[in-house]
């Protein structure tokens, strides 16, 4: 097994936000905050290639242009803010979901036999996490993954994408508000200000 | 065996009897005798130039005047599959592919059929080809122009949903799968349910006016049958290249959804 890669970017940009050149390491939490509107959902969705810009990305040395565009987002996954489902029942949406995952999460394994109509907004949202999860990718990239959640539920999802994390060695750009959150689960803060991406201090 | 000839006079009889039906709910306030008379004045007059047009083409019955009769058929056709559609492709691009996709299927399949299986001297024949061709293309324009305009308009209220797909790995003809399925339905299920229900609910025109014409019902049915199995074959194929076509364009080279490509509806 080779080692994790980890996710550059060069002068990637994308909408009024300046280019943004960082590396994460495997393992790393970058967390992305910065006022709405500011650019940083559209910046996950360049780096995932779902929006036309310029400059590199790179996951370990291959270049996101080298790879089909499915291809690289079977790696670079994306988990945004909010979830879509095309199947009637939650299981056909998750066909490789362990028992002891769903647990974590808080459901039963009933939970696959479920109309996806009859998810509330917080449930839509953990088993989003859950289902991008469960493709083993390279690299995680969350748009607010617990903004539909109270606070003993965003703990319990914090913590099971943090152990998920330390486990496969994915280098993860996370898109949060909360200061909080960001104290718990960043290894590195990113604040947009203006059109620039500042290092900001991970802690409260 | 003759047709019974037709006097103008005696269609006067008969267009007396629509201008009676127009009185009448104009006397009851039902408000619908306007729109009757009109239509029925451009049958007449639509009707009457076709005919014109058939005489001189089929007194003409060079190669020539029949494809470019036929080249006026498809681009008319044509138009009219954009103008069906709600959110179209901008940039030529829903003219392009409806167009395309009719000449491919509707040519095709008619000149197949005249070649090999009608067989008449020569084959470009107008009496055969122009009749064949009209129906093969006002089926084959509904056809495309229902699949292309459910597939557009499916795309850009489900964008959220592709996108989603698109951001799990998904190739975009898996994205759009579903989509392109019901597009390629809601084609050809007009044809579909037409065969499903010739003869026994209604009798097709094309077989009630060669009975008229003085043909035996079993030759008649036989001319139906090939009709019925062209017209879906030039429907199928043609609403399938449209499918192919327009779903391609609403991505781009790196698999993205382009919605920008469609134009607002207007209104």
């Amino acid at each position: 097994m080779t080692a994790p890669p980890s996710l550059h970017l060069v002068r990637l940009a994308v909408g009024e936000l300046a280019p943004v050149t960082l590396t994460v390491a495997p393992g790393e939490v970058h967390c992305l905050s910065g006022p709405s509107g500011s650019g940083k959902s559209r910046l996950l969705r360049a780096v995932a290639d779902l929006e036309a810009h310029d400059g590199e990305a790179w996951l370990g040395d291959i270049d996101q242009a080298s790879l089909p565009a499915h291809a690289w987002r079977a790696r670079v996954m994306l988990v945004p803010a909010e979830s879509h489902w095309w199947e009637d029942e939650v299981g056909e949406h998750l066909p490789r979901a362990e028992a002891s995952d769903l647990e974590a999460l808080g459901f039963t394994p009933e939970v696959l036999t479920w109309q996806v109509a009859r998810l509330s907004s917080g449930e839509k949202q953990r088993l989003a996490l859950l289902r991008a999860v469960s493709l083993e990718p390279s690299v995680l990239l969350l748009d607010e993954p617990t903004a539909n959640l109270d606070g003993a539920t965003t703990r319990r999802v914090e913590a099971w994408l943090m152990a998920r994390i330390r486990e496969r060695h994915w280098p993860v750009l996370w898109v949060a508000h909360d200061a909080d959150q960001i104290a718990r689960v960043a290894t590195r803060h990113w604040r947009i200000e203006g059109r620039n991406l500042r290092e900001a201090p991970a802690w409260a | 065996m003759g047709v019974i000839e037709l006097a103008w006079w005696q269609l006067a009889l008969a267009a007396l009897m629509v201008v009676a039906l127009a009185g009448c709910t104009a006397a009851m306030r039902l408000g619908m005798s306007r729109h009757l008379l009109i239509a029925a004045t451009r049958t007449v007059v639509q009707l009457a130039l076709v005919g014109l047009v058939l005489e001189a083409l089929f007194a003409a019955a060079t190669l020539y005047w029949v494809a470019l009769m036929a080249l006026g058929m498809l681009l008319i056709a044509g138009r009219e599959v954009m103008a069906r559609q709600k959110r179209r492709l901008i940039g030529g691009w829903a003219f392009g592919i409806g167009t395309v996709a009719m000449f491919l299927s509707s040519f095709t399949v008619t000149v197949l059929t005249l070649a090999v299986i009608i067989g008449p001297e020569p084959w470009y024949r107008p009496q055969y080809a122009i009749p064949l061709l009209g129906m093969m293309l006002g089926n084959t324009m509904t056809g495309v122009a229902l699949a292309l305009d459910r597939l557009t308009d499916t795309a850009w209220r489900q964008r959220a949903v592709i996108e989603n797909r698109l951001m799990l790995g998904q190739r975009w003809q898996a994205a759009v799968g579903d989509i392109r399925r019901e597009a390629m339905r809601s084609g050809l299920m007009p044809m579909i349910n037409a065969m499903a229900a010739a003869g026994v609910v209604s009798l097709p025109g094309m077989m009630t006016g060669q009975i008229l014409a003085g043909s035996p019902p079993a030759l008649a049915v036989k001319y139906q049958i090939l009709v019925m199995f062209t017209i879906t074959l030039g429907t199928g194929f043609g609403t399938l290249a449209a499918v192919a076509a327009g779903s391609r364009r609403l991505f781009d080279g790196r698999q993205r959804l382009r919605l920008d490509r469609l134009a607002a509806p207007k209104g």
